[in-house]
């Protein structure tokens, strides 16, 4: 027994048996799909193998024009990963990956399902795809604890797109961590066919740090529980599908995404910015049920399947129209489009000049006037002195009063801090050292080991709620007091930082 | 060829395991007895005719899991237990699959982590040859409830947090000693945070027949329906200690589940044994 594991044996009899299999017969196809119905006879249908794809890829469409014994062995791992830059996230997938591996079986194909839990899974999983009928959709029959393996059996019945997940308690959980997937069961006649197709899957994380927040990021249940997620990210993690890993088109073709959601909760308002979908087969079904969608709506546990023909060249933004979710938590993705311009569908900028919003032509004249003239005055202000001098202190004096609100506290009203605990910022060679890092812990806090002036600290500082006007005036404050001289930080500085560090 | 001996060893195996020989006295005096007071469990799910809390009696527990050290020792003594030697019925094919060789721990394996990949069955023969037993379930979460600092885990800000956190890591490849983590209001260290641990009944956990088309409750608390009778639905770590104790089989070996022994109390007769 030890020697021959039973999975391997199993296996060489069932390619055994394939070998011996008579060929199939060249049977009408509604005899061939009454005995997929029947599991007796599904030992009749011919076996293949699934080829499984990771996001974003899809495996080829289905040729065949008769049901078969399909075998999908998809394994579930949790495995550390990143969720964004600096920022990772222990996910549970199954096939290793968010969203899980994509399947494509044909309506009316029986399908041989084998769920693996990797031996270092600290707990049990399932999996319930939705393209089961029957209890649980698999989850009652394929419950398996880490290190063990189960197998069920399922005729899929209905064709569509269809989403599985893990279906374990607490399944929010379960969900929030990653997993899930797409099984795409084609109708007998296939879909229509299309240039290029891809996988993509919206989700949420439920971490308990804030979105950005790096380091190793724990499940929050309280926010789950409340649906407050920090991230809302295209195939699990921000930023899988921009740059080198964009999706590709060329002009002229047609591109069909496979977009479901995962959840655990949070319902999608899909849209692929700068496209019209030409077709959309609505939840997920087999109908090209509707024509020149903006935007459609894709529940959690649900799915839809778009198509849009490329006419010209550019990148695409693929997002959750419910636009906080694209410009705070993740939820972007892109599709890059090369080819020929088509200055006849779109020109791109033609006209770029001043605009001034006044009624007649003497207002016109004045404002302009009066323009030139305030940016006159800003130019002798600042080429006088005296002027920048005195601007200059107000802006100290200033930064001096934010800075015995929000500062002095821990960093001391004559900045040498506390040893030990508080860093001084008198002379110190950490804030001298980097200013952008300076206004970043302002803004967003600090926390963890550092080393000022050759002595260590490790202690949390909180971000600061100021103004980008607080923001600069306290910090050229505190970099030209007690002996320091720093230079100084303009708003438009932080501004920037802050805009860089979302 | 041995196809003929599996067969042989597994009748042997089925017997009840007596104390062969007298266990190694250093194995003994590492596994201290906490005693754990009376007190009461409210179990996570529960049909609707049993009540929702269960008082437990006072008894003994071991202050850390069992380690590889000891349960060595043990398949030292009683050669039925040991990798070749054990029976299909009563343990997988897993079972200390990650030992460097019969009576060898190796590198994967330090001396002082906790025994994992063993069954309940093998769990629960180490425990009868110590002359102990495995806690139930009620024993276990009553003992397990408790905080750090006070009786009441639930009530410790982040205790909770704590446990989840060790919840969504990933078991690492060799596990750190047994009786490291921080002890807890009663003295017990390990029961959260190293590894998952056999209870006596876990069989009970969620079914109450063999069959799931005849039990009232979903031993598989599969979606929704595992929060159907639930008593806290915000309680992670305990739906997820029920779900891994349901989806075990008394020959299961699992590379994060150990175990510990319990002890009942001789001088409280009235309710020291269910």
């Amino acid at each position: 027994m030890k020697n021959q594991p039973l999975p391997r044996r199993l296996a060489a009899l069932l390619l055994a048996a394939a070998g011996f299999l008579p060929a199939p017969l060249p049977a009408s196809e509604g005899t061939v799909l009454a005995a997929a119905g029947r599991a007796p006879l599904a030992a009749d249908l011919p076996v293949e193998v699934a080829l499984l794809t990771e996001a974003p890829a899809v495996p080829p469409p289905i040729t065949r024009r008769h049901p078969a014994k399909v075998v999908v062995r998809l394994e579930v791992r949790e495995v550390v990963k990143r969720l964004a830059d600096g920022v990772e996230y222990t996910f549970w997938t199954f096939g290793g990956n968010v969203p899980g591996s994509f399947i494509r079986v044909r309506e009316g194909d029986f399908v041989e399902f084998h769920l693996d839990n990797h031996p270092t899974s600290k707990v049990p999983h399932n999996i319930d795809l939705h393209a089961v009928t029957g209890p649980g959709g698999g989850a009652a029959s394929s419950f398996t604890a880490p290190g063990h393996s189960s197998q069920f059996s399922f005729t899929a019945l209905n064709p569509g797109l269809f989403v599985y997940h893990c279906a374990t308690a607490p399944v929010p959980m379960h969900i929030a961590n990653g997993m899930y997937g797409l099984i795409l069961v084609e109708p007998k006649d296939g879909f229509p066919k299309v240039d290029r197709e891809y996988y993509v899957m919206q989700g949420e994380f439920y971490t308990a740090g804030r979105h950005g927040e790096p380091g190793l990021q724990s499940f929050d249940p309280a926010k789950a529980e409340d649906e407050r997620a920090p991230y809302i990210v295209f195939n699990g993690a921000v930023g899988s599908l921009v740059g080198d890993r964009a999706l590709q088109a060329k002009v002229g073709e047609t591109v069909r995404l496979y977009f479901g959601v995962g959840g655990p909760n949070i319902t999608s308002s899909f849209h692929v910015i700068g496209e019209i979908f030409d077709t959309v087969y609505l939840e997920g079904g087999v109908h090209a049920a509707q024509r020149h969608v903006q935007t459609t709506m894709v529940p959690s546990g649900g799915s839809t399947i778009v198509d849009f023909r490329i006419d010209v060249p550019g990148t695409y933004v693929l997002v959750d129209h419910s636009l906080s979710r694209a410009f705070n938590k993740g939820a972007i993705g892109m599709l890059k489009a090369a080819g020929p311009e088509n200055p006849l569908i779109y020109s791109g900028k033609e006209v770029d000049e001043v605009y001034i919003g006044q009624a007649s032509d003497a207002g016109v004249a004045a404002s302009k006037r009066e323009a030139e003239l305030t940016i006159a005055k800003d130019k002798a202000i600042a080429a006088n002195p005296e002027i920048a001098n005195l601007t200059a202190e107000i802006r100290l004096e200033r930064g001096k009063k934010v800075f015995l609100t929000s500062c002095f506290a821990c960093h001391m009203a004559n900045g040498e801090g506390l040893p030990g605990v508080f860093p001084p910022l008198a002379k110190s060679d950490f804030l001298a050292a980097d200013k952008d890092r300076a206004i970043k812990a302002v803004l967003k806090g600090l926390s963890g080991p550092i080393t000022v002036n050759g002595k260590p600290y490790n202690n949390l500082m909180p971000p600061q709620d100021l103004s980008d006007d607080q923001t600069a005036d306290v910090l050229t404050y505190v970099m030209n007091s007690w002996g320091n001289a720093m230079g100084s930080v303009s708003a438009a500085d932080v501004k920037r930082v802050r805009s860089d560090n979302k | 060829m041995k196809t003929g001996l599996p067969l042989l060893l597994l009748v042997l195996a089925a017997a009840p395991a007596p104390a062969e020989s007298a266990p190694r006295p250093e194995a003994e005096r590492a596994a201290v007895l906490v005693a754990v007071p009376a007190g009461t469990y409210a179990p996570l799910l529960r049909q609707r005719d049993e009540p929702a809390e269960v008082s437990v009696a006072p008894f003994l527990l071991e202050a850390r899991p069992v380690t590889n050290a000891e349960f060595l020792a043990f398949v030292t003594a009683h050669p039925r237990w040991r990798r070749s030697r054990v029976g299909p019925l009563f343990a997988d094919r897993g079972y200390l699959a990650h030992w460097a060789g019969e009576l060898e721990l190796g590198p994967g394996a330090p001396a002082d982590a906790p025994v994992v990949r063993v069954s309940w069955f093998a769990a629960r023969a180490f425990a009868a040859a110590r002359g102990r037993r495995l806690p139930t379930t009620a024993e276990w979460e009553r003992a397990a409830a408790a905080g750090f600092a006070g009786p009441d885990g639930a009530k410790e800000p982040g205790f909770q947090a704590a446990l989840l956190a060790w919840l969504t890591r990933p078991t690492p490849a060799v596990l750190p000693a047994a009786g490291s983590g921080r002890p807890n209001h009663l003295g017990l260290r390990d029961l959260h945070g190293l590894v998952w641990e056999w209870v006596d009944d876990f069989g009970t956990a969620m079914t109450t027949g063999e069959s799931r088309a005849d039990t009232g409750l979903e031993r598989n608390l599969f979606c929704g329906a595992g929060a159907a009778g639930a008593r806290d639905l915000t309680d992670y770590p305990a739906f997820m200690r029920t779900g891994l104790r349901s989806s075990l089989r008394g020959s299961y070996t699992v590379p994060n589940l150990g175990f510990r022994c319990a002890q009942s109390l001789p001088a409280s007769p009235p309710s020291a044994e269910p």
